[in-house]
């Protein structure tokens, strides 16, 4: 994993959407900056000017002041822009679904304490029946074993591949308690609700080893409940899609557990 | 002193004897002292009730603070013994001198709960609004002082049963100070259970309160005491208690929903086919966990509110009283507070954008987020606009209150981006949160606590406190509150989420660990800072004599003796004029209080 892409500010971006959000953060921050630098300005003349000393008294009469009603007015004229102009705009974006639907990459995911089981439909684009209820430990996404969609279907635990440069979407669930599924860099939350399957899409710009973070406190092991994100380029996609494909002597698919790359 | 009164008594300098009119039918006993325990334990003056408000949320505050002190060595050296600390924990807490994940949740839940519900709202509530809203008003007490009695007595074992869950078997609750479902119904422990019992009674305790306050404002106020010559503090107060009194039930209701989930096999917050460890949860299911997320939020957004409120209230009276002028907009400030009471009810759901909302809920709960933001801006615009022209004295509580407005700007304004809905993706459930709410709620409303105690402290006690002491006090708690939460905004910026119990797990973790460290140091540093006070703060008792109204203020608390007797005033005040008549032009002294007839 490089190191060297986090720091003291926003960590480097390799998502579609994210460089919407890194700007309207940007323009917020400046304007609490300048809103911050002008009233301390005000603040500080007023402590160093008013301060009480022999000889002088304090004003009875208010200031008559406009340019609060100004400063008021600039105020909301701004937040209509950050909400409708800058905002709004990126999460309806964020929260629909991606222009290429059909093309993309469908994954499931159920988050348990304290790991992440990913599902891929496999070669025939069909994901094999799952149910809660035939859950187990040794079957932890709860895969019918009859069903013939299923029968190529990947299964990983904590390892998240994906391909760069095309549309990602994420059906989330959770079978026990509420999880987020978070990657920074991709500038993508959304909690994992048990009883609910939402969907997330993303679209990854740059192929490389990231993280993902469960960002809803999820029990004891809440801080280890880490995935590996490997986004890769189509070749290496490919390979890993083919390698992992269960031989047709399995029955079940099998849990890819390799090593972070 | 002496002062008449209608039953031929004399009342005596810190006496107990009443003597006032008999308007208020509530009881008390004439003529005799009253045994130690009707005076000091179950009492139903409001001032002693106050003043145990007070003095047992301090206690609560300091306990809390601990808590978050022993975080604090886990996040800035993960994983290394804590030396006699640790082994006076006992092992299942910190085996081997090192911190448990259990206990490391058990202390983040705690130290929230603690804080919020049994720290900041009984001291800003219980104890400023019980012990100084009678006095400004002109009552001779609470207009339900049996009432106020029960409040304070549900406040007390509430919190006590919440400290005691640390020593059930399995420990204190785990799951956050929002104590969301599932998680919080399958944590098999009993201190979870407990968790919601104790919030029943704190719960009840502030609903007692706030009725009880609602009607003293609105029955009990002096002659000439219109609404538009009420001090700011008692409309802030005023406007909290309908906070208090609308949001608290369906909180109530929640957790009595939760206790039966977790006792009584009830599913409203299980969904059907939950499996935990690979095994089939054997609940009834068909619930929602989105349920207790609205419920617990419809209430904790006013909440926040609640906390706020109160602490501009007494901004606001420190800061009239010390740029000796009126406060800039007045009206103003009462149609903000009155607007922002109102809109608090509709924001709730900005702290659950993740959750998985439309696009239509998320745009309104965003838009009414933005509009909240207004009249902060101009609450805030109001209190710099005060300073303009003033005299101003730079006193302790004067000093807590100045601060009070940078902070609670930076609060503020940091609230921006999280409201937002595009770019509280990223960060939402970070320590950019963490950073925002705490500059609201600790360098903001716990100073302007601090600078309530220090300006009301002579009221209490007819004693000043040390302002040497009180200065080193501010001035070491201003740097380190802003070296514990102006690091978190960095964190946050940098993605790293809150409640982690090791954050070096991660690549981002660890590139800003380096501040862990500045901010624990910042929290032990503050730690430090409040010796002076809570030496000053008894040390003080043992002072000379204040004058009557040392700060030379304007409101009817002033009128009443320091320490008021019970019932307050020797004859029933009579208001004349605006609360904060300072520097009125013509005038020899520069401050006309509001009880001083014309000459």
């Amino acid at each position: 994993m490089d190191e060297t892409k986090y720091g003291f500010w926003l960590p480097v971006d390799v998502s579609s959407h994210g460089a919407q959000i890194d700007n309207l953060m940007a323009v917020v921050h400046w304007f609490m900056l300048l809103l911050f630098v002008g009233w301390g300005i005000f603040f500080v003349y007023c402590l160093v000017k008013f301060r009480a000393r022999p000889g002088h008294v304090a004003t009875y009469n208010p200031v008559k002041a406009v340019f609060t009603k100004y400063i008021e007015a600039a105020v909301v004229v701004v937040e209509v822009f950050l909400l409708f102009g800058l905002s709004t705009p990126v999460w309806f974006k964020y929260k629909g679904r991606p222009a290429s639907e059909k093309d993309a990459v469908v994954v499931q995911l159920v988050a348990e304490q304290f790991a992440w089981n990913f599902h891929y439909a496999g070669k025939d684009g069909k994901f094999g029946k799952s149910s809660t209820a035939t859950m187990s430990g040794d079957n932890p996404l709860g895969l019918d074993p009859d069903d013939p969609a299923g029968k190529d279907d990947i299964t990983t635990v904590n390892q998240f591949h994906v391909p760069v440069n095309k549309d990602v979407i994420v059906e989330l669930s959770s079978k026990d308690v509420i999880h987020s599924f978070n990657i920074p860099v991709l500038r993508v939350k959304q909690d994992a609700i048990p009883g609910t399957r939402i969907p997330v899409w993303f679209h990854a710009t740059q192929p490389g080893h990231f993280e993902l973070a469960c960002a809803q406190l999820c029990g004891l092991g809440h801080y280890r409940m880490r995935a590996d994100v490997l986004i890769d380029t189509p070749e290496d996609y490919a390979k890993w899609e083919k390698e992992n494909a269960p031989t047709p002597s399995e029955e079940q698919p099998p849990t890819a557990q390799q090593p972070a790359k | 002193m002496t002062a008449p009164t209608t039953h031929g008594a004399t009342t005596h300098a810190g006496g107990n004897e009443h003597s006032h009119d008999q308007d208020h039918g509530h009881e008390h006993a004439h003529g005799h002292e009253l045994p130690f325990w009707r005076k000091y334990i179950f009492s139903v003056d409001h001032k002693m009730i106050g003043l145990q408000y007070g003095l047992t949320a301090l206690v609560f505050l300091l306990v809390g603070f601990s808590l978050m002190m022993l975080m604090r060595w886990q996040l800035a050296y993960p994983g290394r013994p804590l030396g006699w600390v640790g082994k006076l924990l006992g092992e299942n807490a910190m085996p081997g001198g090192v911190m448990a994940p259990e206990f490391y949740n058990q202390l983040g839940a705690m130290h929230g709960t603690i804080m919020v519900f049994m720290g900041i709202v009984p001291l800003a509530v219980g104890a400023f609004g019980n012990y100084v809203v009678p006095l400004q008003i002109g009552a001779p007490d609470m207009a339900f002082p049996r009432l106020n009695m029960a409040s304070y007595w549900a406040f007390l074992p509430g919190g006590l049963l919440m400290i005691y869950s640390f020593f059930m078997p399995g420990g204190a609750a785990q799951s956050g100070w929002t104590n969301y479902p599932p998680l919080s119904v399958l944590t098999q422990v009993p201190g979870q259970t407990m968790w919601l019992f104790a919030m029943v009674l704190l719960i009840t305790s502030s609903l007692l309160g706030s009725i009880n306050f609602i009607v003293t404002i609105v029955q009990l106020r002096a002659k000439g005491l219109g609404f538009w010559r009420l001090p700011f503090f008692v409309h802030a107060q005023f406007v909290t208690s309908f906070l208090l009194l609308l949001a608290f039930p369906p909180l109530e209701a929640a957790a009595v929903l939760q206790l039966m989930d977790r006792l009584a096999g009830t599913s409203f917050f299980l969904p059907t086919g939950l499996v935990v460890s690979g095994e089939q949860l054997k609940v009834a299911g068909g619930g929602s966990p989105l349920l207790w997320q609205h419920l617990f939020w419809f209430l904790a957004h006013p909440e926040v509110y609640v906390l706020i409120l109160p602490a501009m209230g007494i901004v606001a009276e420190v800061i009239a009283n010390n740029t000796r002028k009126p406060l800039w907009g007045y009206r103003l400030l009462v149609y903000s507070v009155i607007f922002l009471g109102f809109m608090s009810f509709v924001v709730w759901a900005h702290h659950m954008f993740m959750t998985g909302m439309g696009t239509t809920m998320s745009t309104f709960f965003q838009t009414t987020t933005m509009i909240i933001s207004i009249p902060s801006v101009i609450i805030l615009t109001c209190f710099l606009m005060s300073l303009y022209g003033g005299a101003i004295r730079f006193t302790t509580p004067m000093l807590f209150a100045t601060a009070f407005l940078p902070m609670f700007a930076i609060g503020g304004l940091t609230g921006l981006p999280l409201g937002l809905t595009a770019s509280d993706i990223y960060l939402h459930d970070t320590f950019y949160v963490i950073g925002h709410f705490h500059y609201v709620v600790a360098p903001g409303t716990i100073f302007a606590l601090f600078a309530g105690i220090y300006y009301w402290y002579p009221k209490a006690t007819g004693k000043q406190m040390d302002p040497t002491l009180g200065k080193i006090h501010f001035w070491l708690s201003f740097l380190c509150m802003n070296g514990i939460f102006m690091p978190m905004f960095f964190q946050g910026m940098a993605g790293l989420s809150r409640r982690l119990y090791d954050p070096t797990i991660y690549a981002h973790g660890r590139a800003i660990q380096s501040l862990n460290v500045v901010i624990s140091w910042s929290a032990w540093g503050l730690f430090l800072a409040q010796l002076p006070f809570i030496w000053n703060f008894f040390s003080s008792l043992a002072r000379a004599r204040a004058v009557e109204n040392p700060w030379s203020a304007t409101t009817l608390e002033w009128a009443a003796p320091s320490p008021p007797p019970h019932g307050n005033f020797p004859t029933p005040p009579v208001v004349y004029r605006e609360p904060y008549e300072y520097s009125v032009p013509g005038q020899t002294s520069d401050f006309h209080p509001q009880f001083a007839g014309e000459a």
